[in-house]
């Protein structure tokens, strides 16, 4: 697709351009392959088109600062993980897909998922890859408006169709555009219970 | 924008202080103004306005950018009294001028007759202090109709068979319906329920200085940016500020009211911005702190008159907490909904409002709505079916899909008010002003857990008429957070077993008046704000009657 190899040219020229306040370039790459993985490009733009591998590294010199220690271990941790596993790659970003999938759910602790709101967790109590993986659907789906540098041009909302608007007219989806008003139910049905 | 307001000194024996400024204090703060006394609002949190209000997820759900913040005034919790209490963090509330109706779901439900009066229609309930309160529906109808027109509540009269009576319509029609809320009443009707158009305190028609909603769909715990949700910063808090004669004085952090030698409140001590401890005089104090907060402020303010807490002599103070009842289902359907467009909710249905204790086997009742309360990344973290795939393309296919597509049916109860349930001082742990630490003891009544549950199976029920492609059910169990504070210092006629009268005054001490959460003598069914600020319209009422009488002074 054309489009797509413009985003990731696009992509790979302001990477180039753009200064990490945290990551080192090579760390940068690591943690772009990272988050690649976890929400990828498919037919709608993922982690790496989203730019959030920069959300990550302007999170760890901002709210996340107290992160920045597991990132470092995490990184560390991963270096370990694909000598171990895929000696010929010598780094996560140079493995093949399916070798970096291998690696990512070795580092999953599988919580269980379907919980309603596990979003509030204090820094540290996490996992490395639980964190990562917090932080990049966070930097995939934040408003782009937020000044946190994720969910670049929208693409994160493009991908789950939310429209990138803050204001919208009714009709809004499929069940409410034909809807001829609201009629109280007939009377047989409208007895009160007690 | 603050307006132009007085600066009153720390000396002036002002009128009334009046402590926090959210659904009960701006209230209370506008209509003491406007019947001509001199008032200053201490409100712990920073003064925001409209400009500030963002959608960023990370900053509102995560970093408390709006609600009392964990780091700075932790609290602990346990289930009975005879544990330990462990920091866990139980409650949030909004720190900022307006409080918590700055954010909050805008759910406008009045209570109805039976809320007030449900200990003698059902007699005692065993672990359970139900009381009656001394007021009725009637009482404060003319105050639920204030609120409506006054605050601003769109919705249709007449619309629920259940509804009490009331003495004029909404002052606006209903926000327009969601894809959710058509699903809901095509749904509810085929069960032969009676859904109808959720009462919301958001504007569905502008007033002067507010925009209708515009549905940007970041609502609930976002605080809105064009004036639309009927928050007391929006509204009540412009309204005093109008009058010239109320100055809000943000940042300040009350934690003692003093009494004079004559046993009246004199006053109350706060700490400013720059933690400087400062005292503000004022001939008669209203604390409207919230149902957290207005308790642990009568504990910190123990004298050797009080050793127990001030206006404690029933040894009420922060009992009977009630935080409401609750239990979640979720559907799944073929078309988009894109109910992630407007507020949260359309549609409700009360038809399981009064249930029978006979036939169902425990007591309460509640109602239903559907909902989509969730943002982009509150939902991607929390919002796909149990045993998801949490990373890779299959969650991101199935958050693709899902997104526009799903919808929640919330199921609101009463929680029945027990004594042990409590807000109390923890002994060991203090806030980063070194005060103690809010406790929470709290063990849901096992019928509240039965009546949830019991809910969730109509919810479970409705989906499945509606036809939804995928659904699931949370089951309910005992609570241990809670964003509904109620019933900490219960209004009542009887000294020994509530901590306020029908005028909000303290048993104890004339001039110390209480409104806010810790008045609601019952839960209702989910839905406490409107009740508070009624509570509000009507408080103001009886103590300006007081004032003028003469009553306040010795």
């Amino acid at each position: 697709m054309l489009s797509a190899a413009t985003h990731a040219r696009e992509a790979a020229q302001s990477a180039s351009i753009a200064k990490f306040e945290f990551f080192t370039p090579e760390q940068a790459a690591e943690i772009d392959a990272i988050s690649s993985r976890i929400i990828p490009a498919t037919d709608t733009p993922g982690a790496h088109e989203a730019g959030v591998v920069f959300f990550i590294d302007r999170a760890l010199v901002t709210f996340a600062k107290d992160d920045q220690k597991l990132y470092a271990d995490g990184l560390h941790e991963l270096q370990v993980r694909v000598h171990e596993m895929f000696p010929a790659a010598n780094k996560f970003s140079a493995a093949t897909l399916e070798q970096q999938d291998q690696i990512l759910e070795s580092l999953d602790p599988q919580s269980p998922s379907g919980g309603r709101r596990p979003f509030r967790q204090s820094a540290g109590a996490q996992s490395f890859f639980e964190t990562i993986r917090v932080h990049t659907i966070s930097g995939f789906l934040i408003d782009p408006d937020a000044n946190k540098r994720g969910n670049r041009d929208g693409a994160g909302w493009k991908a789950i169709g939310r429209e990138n608007e803050h204001m919208f007219m009714p009709p809004f989806g499929y069940y409410d555009k034909d809807y001829p008003g609201w009629q109280p139910n007939p009377p047989a049905a409208d007895k009160p219970k007690t | 924008m603050t307006l132009d307001q007085p600066k009153y000194k720390t000396t002036d024996e002002i009128d009334f202080v009046v402590i926090g400024s959210g659904a009960a204090g701006g209230i209370v703060a506008k209509e003491l103004s406007e019947n001509g006394f001199r008032v200053v609002v201490l409100e712990q949190g920073p003064y925001l306005t409209e400009k500030d209000f963002i959608h960023d997820e990370i900053e509102v759900l995560n970093r408390d950018f709006l609600t009392n913040h964990p780091d700075l005034q932790p609290n602990t919790f346990r289930k009975t009294p005879d544990e330990k209490a462990k920091p866990q963090r139980a409650i949030a509330y909004g720190r900022l001028v307006g409080g918590t109706s700055t954010h909050f779901t805008a759910n406008f439900w009045r209570f109805h007759e039976i809320d007030f009066k449900e200990r003698s229609k059902v007699g005692p309930i065993p672990g359970a202090a139900l009381a009656d309160w001394p007021i009725s529906y009637a009482d404060l109808e003319p105050y639920y109709t204030k609120v409506e027109w006054e605050i601003g509540v769109s919705g249709q009269a007449g619309a629920s068979p259940f509804d009490p009576p009331r003495s004029k319509p909404y002052p606006m029609p209903p926000l327009p319906v969601k894809s959710g809320g058509v699903i809901f009443e095509r749904a509810a009707r085929k069960l032969g329920w009676n859904p109808f158009p959720a009462p919301m305190a958001i504007l569905s028609q502008p007033r002067p200085g507010r925009s209708a909603c515009i549905n940007c769909g970041f609502c609930l715990a976002f605080a809105c940016e064009v004036g639309a949700k009927s928050s007391s910063l929006a509204t009540a808090i412009r309204m005093a500020e109008r009058t010239g004669r109320c100055e809000i004085r943000p940042n300040s952090y009350v934690h003692r009211i003093e009494l004079d030698a004559n046993g009246r409140a004199s006053g109350a001590v706060y700490f400013d911005a720059q933690r400087n401890v400062q005292r503000q005089k004022a001939k008669a104090v209203v604390v409207c702190a919230n149902g957290a907060e207005t308790p642990r402020l009568l504990l910190l303010s123990a004298n050797k008159q009080f050793p127990d807490g001030l206006a404690n002599s029933s040894g009420k103070v922060g009992k009977h907490l009630m935080f409401n009842s609750g239990a979640l289902s979720v559907g799944v359907f073929e078309h988009p909904l894109n109910d992630y467009k407007g507020f949260a909710v359309s549609r409700i249905l009360h038809d399981f409002y009064e249930l029978d204790p006979d036939k169902v086997g425990f007591h309460g009742g509640g109602g239903l709505d559907a909902r989509f309360d969730q943002t982009p990344i509150s939902f991607a973290l929390g919002g796909l079916p149990p045993g998801s795939p949490r990373w890779g393309k299959g969650f991101k296919d199935l958050l693709s899909h899902n997104f526009t597509r799903t919808v929640e049916i919330l199921c609101h109860g009463t929680s029945l008010p027990v004594e042990n349930n409590s807000f109390s001082l923890d002994p060991d742990l203090k806030d980063a002003w070194g005060l103690p630490a809010l406790r929470m003891t709290y063990k849901d009544h096992p019928d509240d857990v039965k009546l949830s549950n019991w809910l969730n199976v109509r919810a479970a029920e409705l989906l499945q008429a509606a036809g939804a492609q995928k659904q699931w059910s949370f089951p309910a169990g005992e609570q241990e957070f809670s964003v509904h504070l109620l019933g900490t210092c219960r209004m009542g006629n009887d000294p020994k077993t509530s901590v306020i009268n029908s005028d909000h005054q303290t048993h104890d001490v004339k001039n110390l008046f209480l409104c806010d959460g810790s008045s609601l003598v019952t839960s209702g069914r989910g839905q406490p704000t409107m009740t508070i600020e009624a509570l509000a319209f009507r408080a103001a009422d009886r103590i300006t009657a007081l004032a003028k009488r003469g009553d306040l002074s010795t």
